[in-house]
């Protein structure tokens, strides 16, 4: 046979394009699919992060929106047995309050209103029982932030018109439960970060197993001139798209979760749940988790591929 | 001796040791020429497997100099070796067929992994399927062909790319005599297009079949010169 009829000189190829962006690689490992648990693991590391994600920013949230309400809020109450005395008291510490400048608003808390605050505790007929003293409240706002010096500032100025007055910051009771919702945030941060990490293990272990069940292969396709980048590109794209499938159904459960809780709180009427819980910029965070976890996921597989074969050559 | 600068391959004072046993290559030194045929003879265990490792790139030497296409290997960076071994064509002692793929994609795999386009990837793959007689037996998997018709599949996989260098372990050694001619044919055809081509074999009546064969011979490790008739290089 002449070489003139040898098939290999129909076969066109260039070595010089052949380190070329190449993607036909693709049946080469069959089973390299990290399937295994990789698409549940995922799934679970999802919904358990978006859960936490979601409970933080409505915890923040709730907390801002408290602190924003009662932000500069300080409550005057003139503690006064003698109720012809405490009017007086009263009347001249709202005359006063009403020449300062930095009080930007002012009310007088009706005593029905104030009747209304106390029942459940003192029981219903209370009021019919004039021995048992109210004292007169008066909710200001001042501008800007309310320290403890302004506060002192303010009870001092009431000094002289209404000795009886008592000047509290209305956010005097939310300090401690900043602080819990801070911890909470914090424990949510935590968690997130751990499930992180073990999902970074789960992918990592996978990978490792199906280049061990494909080690034959890969050294043979090594050997064929095979680079690194192709082979790292097999495992990744299996760890990316098994990845997917689990965020996907992850997202799913955790959005399910954080309906079903939002109904529940929104059941309670709680005061402090119907104002918005989560921001359109907390929706964008948490639907950023899935596509973080399938980053994650390819970034491991392929770091850890990377790795094996520096190791196998 | 051709001059250096030619030399598609060039070994110098090369050793070669497995961990920490003795060398099982030694001082051993050669030049290969482009576009000539090569033959490897010795006995079982001289090494021949082991030298050939080093010439396709799947082994680092333990000491010396080994140049190939005027690139001083020993220093080549992994990521770069790549490149080097698509330019070489390899038949395996053990044939090492992916055992998933089919005989049409073993042989298409060089192809595939140099990116050449599927469209251009089915005609030469079946025109050199036809080539070894095994057409019929394109779709078959390795498991279920004959060791040699296995052997003709690593060979078509090999020589597929049209390499520069085509490396070949043993590549008769589970096929008739007529097959084995015949496949030596279709390297002398490659040779003839310029590709440098190294045989090792047992096969004694092979290298009889080529009118000018140059041959090298390895004994418990190291290279003893031959009657060729062109010297290959000095030790
Ligand atoms: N991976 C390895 N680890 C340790 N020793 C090895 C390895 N491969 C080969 N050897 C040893 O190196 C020596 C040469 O082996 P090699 O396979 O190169 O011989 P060969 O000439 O190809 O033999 P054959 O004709 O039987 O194929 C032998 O003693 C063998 O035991
Ligand atoms: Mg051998």
């Amino acid at each position: 046979m002449s070489a003139r009829r040898s098939p290999l000189s129909s076969v066109r190829i260039r070595l010089a394009n052949m380190v070329g962006r190449s993607d036909n690689t693709h049946g080469l490992i069959p089973r390299a699919r990290l399937i295994g648990p990789i698409p549940s693991v995922i799934a679970v590391m999802i919904a358990l992060s978006v859960m936490a994600a979601a409970a933080a920013l409505a915890l923040s949230n709730l907390a801002g929106n408290a602190q924003a309400e009662i932000a500069g809020g300080v409550t005057v109450q003139v503690v006064e047995a003698d109720r012809t005395e405490r009017e007086r008291q009263t009347a001249l510490a709202l005359d006063l309050l009403r020449s300062l400048p930095d009080v930007v608003q002012l009310r007088r808390v009706p005593d029905a209103e104030l009747h209304d605050l106390l029942e459940p505790w003192l029981g219903d007929n209370f009021a019919a029982d004039s021995t048992i003293p109210m004292p007169s409240l008066i909710d200001i706002r001042l501008a800007g932030e309310v320290t403890p010096a302004r506060l002192d500032e303010l009870q001092a100025t009431l000094e002289p018109v209404a000795p009886a007055a008592r000047v509290d910051a209305q956010s005097a009771w939310l300090g401690p439960v900043l602080r819990a919702v801070d911890s909470l945030r914090w424990l949510a941060l935590g968690l997130i970060v751990l499930i992180g990490a073990i999902s970074i293990a789960a992918v990592w272990l996978a990978a490792r197993s199906a280049m061990a069940a494909n080690r034959t292969t890969i050294e043979i396709i090594y050997m064929l001139g095979a680079s690194d980048d192709q082979i790292a590109r097999i495992f990744q794209r299996s760890a990316a798209r098994d990845a997917a499938l689990g965020a996907a159904i992850g997202f799913l459960i955790g959005l399910a979760a954080i309906a079903v809780l939002a109904r529940r709180f929104g059941a309670l009427g709680s005061g402090m749940v119907d104002s918005a819980w989560l921001l359109t910029g907390d929706w964008l965070a948490i639907g950023a988790i899935p596509f973080i976890g399938v980053a994650l996921a390819f970034l491991t597989a392929r770091v850890t591929v990377l790795n094996a074969l520096r190791r196998m050559l | 001796m051709s001059a250096a600068g030619r030399a598609v391959v060039r070994f110098d004072n090369v050793g070669l040791r497995y961990g920490t046993d003795r060398e099982v290559l030694s001082d051993i030194s050669f030049t290969l020429d482009p576009g000539r045929f090569y033959f490897l003879t010795g006995a079982s265990g001289a090494g021949k497997t082991s030298l050939l490792r080093l010439l396709y790139l799947a082994q680092r030497p333990s000491r010396g100099i080994i140049e190939m296409f005027g690139q001083d290997l020993i220093t080549t960076p992994r990521e770069k070796l790549p490149s080097y071994r698509r330019r070489i064509g390899v038949v395996f002692q053990d044939f090492r067929l992916v055992t998933h793929l089919s005989a049409f994609d073993n042989v298409a795999l060089p192809l595939r992994l140099s990116g050449l386009p599927e469209r251009d990837i089915a005609r030469p793959v079946a025109d050199i399927l036809d080539w070894v007689g095994l057409s019929h037996r394109a779709e078959a998997s390795p498991a279920s062909l004959s060791g040699g018709e296995q052997q003709r599949v690593a060979i078509a996989r090999a020589v597929i790319g049209r390499p520069e260098i085509l490396v070949a372990d043993e590549p008769t050694g589970n096929v008739d005599p007529d097959m084995a001619l015949k496949l030596l044919r279709l390297f002398e055809a490659l040779n003839r297009l310029g590709t440098t081509v190294v045989v090792a074999t047992h096969d004694v009546h092979l290298l009889d079949r080529l009118p000018d064969p140059q041959r090298f011979v390895l004994e418990r490790g190291r290279l003893a010169q031959d009657g060729g008739s062109h010297r290959g290089g000095g030790r």
